[in-house]
């Protein structure tokens, strides 16, 4: 080793010292300067991390409301809601949601139905709520998921109450259902309302008392982990829950009415005409609203929406038919008070009626003619050419005039949403709607209500209301009591009343409402038939709207005609004549003749509604008063 | 009649302690059973209260203990003896690593041996120190140019190996230790001074060189808020859990950051924030009380050490320790970018340990080997 320079140990220790020491004091100042980092964040910003991982441990969740239950009118329940698990998924959390989706597909069955319900809610917007996956589990695959929970952070079964209709039908078309909250409804709905809530009507009462059966959401503190996995609640502001709607309809009624009806599509809708309370609110074919609830998946819609006889149409509010000659009695009366006619004016039906100069035959139903007629037998016997005879004389502006404030035209406004109006058309309307001009031969078929001339069953049965009550218009109603869920207390609404009909002369409304009773009552009538054995009196008009018009000089043969373009059956009728208590309108989509296809069904709701009132006379089964 | 004192009877005859005897350096040991029985206590909570962490932490430190008992009746000439051959022997081992190492956390740091997996990055940490000091130690000090260089190379290879695996944290503490031992060799202000100029101009080429979760270590240190639920989670959470501890803590078990999951790996590299949130600023005053006595014990016993490569030694070790401590809770507090270093002694996790302790062996035999002379 060529060491020529020696080791100086002395000096190598001291510098070796004095380096300990610089050392030692450099890490005493880096200690300092970790010190006075931890006195800057756990003395002087302490109170901003507690504010901060309070905010991690606890989130503000909120607690959604119990919606309002609906009962009918014997309080009967008709909508209520059923506790349901779910599993759902807080898209915030989920690092890959479709393998996470996959994965649990692995544990319990998830269809494809489920997954696109899924995604289709899966937006921008709400990434932080839960959205469930799978609806309704059973114990089993509650278990199953709760075993492999810890697998799945940001997956939860959470304990929810789901709108459950239990008379699966009955209610389809007038409580209607409600389901998830689309995108489009997310916008309008005030977002704190609806905090933790999923669902919102969408059609029926469910829809038009959406803010009242909501309720308003209350607020928890939840504790959680970081997987987000709730430890523990603590409540804040309880949920204040929805209202209960009591319903005018009568369920029982309702039944009947529906089975009366059987396999046929149409509507009947029976309403007590003294307050407007809608009692039998009824069009089918029906269906499952529950189905529409927890999401309908694709191919269960569309063989709904592609099942020919159409059941998700709600007829009785938003079918537009020819009323056919269940108008006439209102002509008749329109006639009588425009002074057109007299009463007791005959006229000669030879089975046709034709224009001056004009060569078109506009034929009866009764190719024989019915001989020399009065207003009374031409409604009796539903005269055809009479009323061609007096729609033109009277003019289509001077009928429709009269007509329309029966509620022909315009929606009725009842309170379910989505009602449509109809037609009662006058050479104006037709200017505008048509771009054309009203020609005389239009107003020939319009005074036995075809042409243009359409209503919905719900304005036919409140213009027969109107007509039993002698120009008494009620708005008709399915919701007549609101009870607060919480406080049990009701409130009774008052029925609403429209302007009344008002006529010159009050003898006319018992020349039509006489007629009108001789349709069921008088041997001739066309309603005979369930007149004859009526253990009260009823007065009533049939009906029968063409679906298509016939060649001239074609005749009519009902059974060589595909049941599709067959007529529609019509019946308008209410009783007792002398005290009525029940208007009803009945409509069988191609049933026929309305004499024997829709007569029968009004009798049989007229006396499921009536008989056990007559038997027990002295009790009045009105509603509470309001 | 004190054990830590050498007793000297009235002839002047030293008198050996049980301790002395069995080369163990009590205010050493007392320090060390210090942190240990915090490790436990902590563990305890942030694990969960998963008893069976805790036993594997318990065998982890008997096995440690031993190891360091073995190197402390070891000679520092017998040390010195085996020093490059343990180097050696560990370079070659971060090649294999390199060469047929096996995925571990994205990065191949681990060799397989069946019944035990370990870092040879590890054994870099003792065995640096001991090689520069070795190689400085024969000649005159400061050393000069040429062998400056040489043991500048000596760092150099080991930490060029260990960056590569990637490691960047045990590769800058390696590098450290190597460092320690020259800046105690005499290494000269101006060449530090000289270093330092070229480290700042070599920063571009390093983030050039960097891969891209180290780059993005360095840039979530310098804004963690901007990706508050990626890179930025720990770092935040860590923060929120220290701070949220104020002056007295939550309490043992009550720490809601650590218990309910938000501060990520707080058994491992986050323990310290898991004490802090729970201890609150007076624990870690304490902790790091424990932690300043266990550096002072260690500078003291290289200020005491008789010859030159014991004392280089001594002290680089103890630095060696004192970085890592200071590496960790300066990442966990956000005054340094997060490197992924365990706190010495507290964190969950076997390798460090048996290191940190087999160089407190080393320095427990540094002291109790010593020729004293009779007063």
């Amino acid at each position: 080793m060529p060491a020529i320079t020696l080791k100086d140990h002395f000096r190598e220790t001291h510098m070796f010292n004095v380096r300990v020491v610089i050392v030692l004091v450099l890490s005493l100042l880096s200690f300092l300067a970790v010190v006075v980092r931890l006195v800057y964040l756990q003395i002087i910003e302490n109170e901003t991390y507690t504010t901060l991982s309070e905010d991690n441990r606890f989130f503000i969740s909120a607690i959604p409301p119990t919606r309002g239950l609906i009962f009918d009118r014997n309080g009967t329940l008709l909508a209520e809601n059923l506790p349901a698990y779910n599993l759902e998924l807080i898209p915030e959390r989920i690092k890959n949601i479709d393998a996470t989706i996959a994965s649990l597909g692995e544990i319990i069955e998830i269809t494809d139905a489920d997954i696109e319900r899924f995604k289709e809610q899966l937006g921008p917007s709400n990434r932080f709520k839960p959205i469930p996956l799978k609806t309704g589990l059973s114990d089993e695959e509650v278990a199953r998921i709760a075993v492999n929970r810890y697998r799945f952070p940001g997956v939860d079964i959470a304990a929810r109450l789901i709108r459950h209709y239990p008379d699966t039908g009955l209610m389809s078309h007038a409580i209607g259902y409600v389901g998830r909250i689309n995108e489009k409804e997310m916008k309008n709905i005030d977002k704190v309302s609806y905090e933790g809530s999923n669902f919102i009507g969408k059609t029926g009462i469910e829809h038009f008392y959406e803010t009242m059966l909501h309720g308003h959401p209350g607020v928890q503190q939840i504790e959680t982990n970081a997987q987000g996995r709730s430890l523990r609640a603590f409540e804040q502001v309880p949920q204040e829950p929805g209202i209960n709607l009591h319903l005018t309809i009568d369920a029982a009624l309702q039944k009947a009415a529906q089975e009366a009806l059987g396999e046929e599509s149409g509507s009947v809708i029976a309403i007590d005409p003294n307050t407007g309370d809608v009692l039998a609110f009824v069009s089918t074919p029906v269906f499952n609203p529950n189905l529409f609830v927890t999401g309908i998946d694709h191919k269960t819609y569309a063989v709904l929406r592609d099942d020919k006889q159409k059941p998700l149409f709600n007829r009785a509010l938003r079918g537009q038919y020819p009323p056919g000659s269940t108008i006439k009695p209102f002509v008749g009366l329109a006639g009588l008070e425009t002074a057109t006619i007299e009463a007791d004016e005959q006229i000669t039906c030879r089975g046709w009626y034709s224009l001056p100069g004009d060569k078109h035959r506009y034929r009866d139903w009764k190719k024989t003619g019915h001989g020399k007629m009065s207003l009374h037998f031409a409604i009796v016997q539903s005269c055809d050419v009479y009323f061609y005879d007096l729609a033109v004389s009277m003019g289509i502006d001077r009928m429709s005039n009269y007509l329309i404030p029966f509620g022909f035209n315009a929606p009725t406004n009842i309170d379910i949403t989505g009602e449509l109006g109809g037609i009662m058309p006058t050479s104006k309307w037709k200017k505008e709607a048509r771009k054309a001009p009203w020609y005389t031969g239009e107003t020939v078929i319009a005074g036995i209500g075809q042409g243009y001339v359409l209503t919905t069953p719900l304005q036919l049965a409140t213009a027969t209301a109107t007509l039993s009550k002698k120009g008494k218009r009620m708005r008709p109603r399915v919701v007549s009591a609101m009870e607060n869920a919480n406080t049990r207390e009701i409130q009774y609404l008052p029925p609403v009343e429209h302007a009344p009909v008002s006529v010159i002369d009050e003898a006319h409304w018992n020349q039509v409402i006489n007629a009108m009773q001789d349709v069921a009552h008088h041997w001739r009538g066309t309603a005979y038939r369930v007149g004859k054995d009526a253990k009260y009196k009823i007065a009533g008009k049939t009906g029968t709207a063409q679906v298509f018009t016939l060649a001239q000089d074609a005749e009519y043969k009902e059974n060589e005609i595909p049941k599709e373009l067959r007529d529609h059956a019509l019946f308008i009728a209410f009783a007792p004549v002398e005290n009525p208590q029940i208007a009803v309108s009945v409509i069988v989509e191609h049933g026929g003749h309305g004499s024997s296809a829709a007569a029968p069904i009004a009798k049989k709701v007229m006396d499921h509604y009536l008989l056990p009132k007559l038997e027990k006379p002295a009790v009045k089964t009105e509603k509470a008063p309001s | 009649m004190s054990l830590l004192d050498v007793n000297v009877n009235e002839f002047g005859e030293r008198r050996q302690s049980l301790a002395e005897s069995l080369h163990i350096d009590l205010p050493l040991l007392m320090g060390i059973l210090a942190l240990l029985a915090t490790s436990l206590f902590i563990l305890y909570s942030a694990s969960g209260q998963d008893m069976s962490m805790i036993w594997k932490q318990t065998i982890r430190f008997a096995v440690a203990f031993v190891i360091m008992f073995i190197l402390a009746q070891v000679n520092s000439n017998t040390l010195k003896r085996w020093t490059p051959y343990l180097y050696v022997v560990g370079v070659l081992l971060l090649l294999a690593v390199l060469i047929m190492g096996e995925i571990g956390k994205g990065a191949q740091r681990w060799l397989d041996f069946g019944f035990v997996r370990f870092q040879p990055a590890e054994i870099m940490k003792v065995a640096i120190p001991l090689m520069v000091c070795w190689y400085l130690s024969e000649y005159p000090l400061p050393p000069d140019g040429k062998r400056l260089i040489i043991a500048i190379m000596v760092i150099a290879i080991p930490f060029i190996l260990i960056a590569k695996q990637p490691d960047l944290g045990t590769s800058l503490l390696v590098a450290g230790a190597g460092f320690f031992a020259l800046l105690f060799a005499g290494l000269s202000w101006k060449v530090l001074a000289g270093f330092g100029l070229l480290g700042g101009a070599a920063a571009p080429v390093a983030w050039y060189l960097m891969h891209d979760y180290q780059r993005q270590r360095v840039l979530t240190f310098l804004d963690p808020e901007k990706d508050p639920l990626g890179s930025g989670y720990h770092i935040i959470q860590s923060k929120i859990a220290i701070g949220s501890g104020g002056v007295y803590g939550k309490g043992w078990l009550n720490g809601t950051q650590s218990q309910l999951d938000f501060l990520p790996e707080r058994s491992t590299d986050f323990i310290f924030s898991a004490y802090a949130e729970e201890f609150g600023f007076v624990g870690v005053l304490v902790l790091l009380a424990i932690y300043l006595f266990i550096l002072a014990r260690g500078l003291l016993i290289a200020v005491q050490a008789q010859d030159t490569f014991t004392r280089l030694l001594a002290g680089s070790l103890t630095m060696t320790f004192f970085i890592y401590v200071f590496v960790n809770i300066g990442m966990v507090t956000g005054l340094l970018p997060v490197v992924g270093l365990p706190l010495p002694l507290i964190s969950y996790g076997g390798t460090s340990i048996v290191t940190l302790m087999a160089s407190f062996g080393i320095l427990m035999s540094i002291h109790t080997h010593r020729k004293l002379l009779p007063r």
